[in-house]
């Protein structure tokens, strides 16, 4: 069984004020560059920059961030995660960074990221922006930006499907499904 | 995910694994060209070399690449060890094992060792060359680097030049590129070329001009000075003259061929320093690469399940 959570618009709509809030919190893009984590995270940071750039005028850094060499649950897991490219093709010491990915979770894909982030360089700050955030955090870690909060239980899976992976712009809540299964 | 806990060969591979070997080293490519070139996803793991032969290459990569997966390395050097006092394969590679070794990367005289082992241990086991049957991860590390170079595999024509015979190297090479699709050609005098290659799916030229007519990449072999004298070739100034690659047999290639060469060269008798060093040569992309394979080859073995 499952629920549509977001459809088209309501994704477009607050990737907006996301972007409108990442330009007012920061007082502008002059420091600013956009991480998304391998795969949801990418497009939706290129998204995220494109209304940027329509805000602002101007193009703002963006890279691609693979985390599965950083995961905490590497021997655990059922299936070993798929190594993707890292592509951080700019300097990002002393850039406050907004980390982007699309399901907000338990926190540990963030903290992974955080560690991959900090191999590459000092930045100044690291902020998070989230699609959904979905709670049951198992770290202490707190999104910057949110798209919408959304409380699930446990057993339930959130989806973010994206016009960049062949599907339609949509969030779906699958009731049924183990936690393993997890988007995030 | 690959099938097996080993990597014992090419031949042992289907064409998806090698397939997401190729793909997974083009991640770890990144890492190792980076400041930090280290990431923690085999913390806590040891990897031991095992080698029989004497290697400084091919060891000190699968030393680095393990390094930086995070893993310890221990070196375990053959002359020195309990071997000299005449301990078996197995047993040394057992206490290896007991140590606590979750890779054993072994290099032996004898083809068909780290098949043996495979069977034994738990760990995994990586063919590192075995006698003259394969070297997988060279064979990796050259599709890899063809692949970057070339932007694809399929439907390049590929010569191996030299002493095929006696190449782990040409063999391991050979099963790799034709399941990737690739024509090989195969060119040597015919005392190095031996039957049994023939059946493997590839086109042989006893005349260099010839075979060398419009490659997309050349990978010239090491002549093995231990084989002078022994009737495969007069001299190492014959075999230079008819197999050696100089500018004017490069110009029969494509134009904008690529030069491999598994190292260690001998300069001025199977290529000339101004082909090694020049423009099209990319044997020491080659080297780099190697670690960016091993690396993938490890952390996928590390996901198979026992």
């Amino acid at each position: 069984m499952s629920k549509e959570l977001m459809t088209k618009e309501d994704i477009d709509r607050a990737l907006t004020r996301m972007a409108h809030e990442i330009i007012e919190r920061n007082k502008g893009i002059g420091k600013l560059c956009l991480v998304g984590i391998q795969r949801g995270g990418v497009s939706l940071a290129r998204r995220l920059a494109s209304k940027i750039k329509m805000i602002e005028r101007d193009d703002i850094p963006v890279g691609s961030l693979d985390i599965a060499l950083y995961r905490d649950d590497l021997a655990i897991r059922k299936e070993q995660p798929v190594v993707r490219r890292t592509e951080v093709s700019f300097e990002i010491t002393n850039l406050i960074i907004i980390l982007v990915d699309d399901v907000l979770f338990t926190g540990r894909s963030i903290r992974a990221a955080m560690d991959a982030l900090m191999d590459l360089g000092r930045p100044a700050a690291i902020h998070l922006a989230v699609l959904i955030d979905r709670g049951h955090r198992e770290l202490p870690i707190k999104a910057d930006y949110v798209g919408k909060n959304i409380p699930t239980a446990l057993s339930e899976t959130v989806e973010v499907q994206l016009a960049e992976e062949g599907l339609e712009d949509r969030v779906i809540l699958n009731k049924s499904g183990g936690r393993e299964r997890n988007a995030e | 995910m690959l099938n097996n806990k080993d990597l014992l060969g090419i031949k042992e591979l289907c064409l998806e694994e090698i397939m997401l070997i190729l793909d997974t080293a083009a991640g770890f490519k990144d890492v190792i060209g980076r400041d930090i070139k280290k990431v923690p996803a085999l913390r806590g793991k040891t990897a031991v070399n095992l080698f029989y032969e004497p290697s400084t290459r091919t060891r000190t990569s699968f030393e680095l690449a393990a390094k930086r997966l995070s893993m310890d390395v221990i070196n375990f050097s053959v002359n020195t060890s309990s071997v000299v006092k005449g301990e078996g394969l197995i047993d040394t590679a057992m206490t290896v094992q007991a140590l606590g070794a979750d890779f054993i990367i072994i290099r032996h005289t004898s083809s068909g060792a780290p098949h043996l082992l495979a069977k034994h241990l738990r760990a995994s086991v990586i063919n590192a060359g075995d006698g003259t049957n394969e070297h997988p991860t060279q064979a990796l590390l050259d599709a890899f680097t063809i692949k970057e170079k070339k932007g694809r595999i399929k439907g390049l024509q590929i010569a191996i030049v030299g002493d095929i015979a006696h190449s782990r190297v040409a063999k391991s090479n050979i099963y790799c590129l034709t399941n990737l699709g690739a024509k090989v050609r195969l060119i040597g005098p015919p005392t190095l070329i031996q039957k049994e290659v023939k059946e493997m799916g590839v086109e042989v030229f006893h005349n260099m001009e010839e075979g060398l007519k419009g490659v997309d990449v050349l990978i010239m072999l090491r002549i093995q000075m231990e084989r002078q004298g022994k009737g495969f070739f007069p001299s190492t100034d014959e075999y230079s003259r008819n197999w050696g690659l100089t500018p004017a047999r490069l110009s029969l290639a494509q134009d904008n061929a690529i030069v491999m060469h598994p190292g260690p060269m001998n300069r001025g008798i199977e290529i000339v320093s101004e082909i090694a060093d020049g423009p099209r040569s990319v044997i020491l992309e080659q080297v780099t690469n190697g670690i960016a394979v091993r690396m993938a080859v490890m952390y996928l073995l590390s996901g198979v399940k026992r």
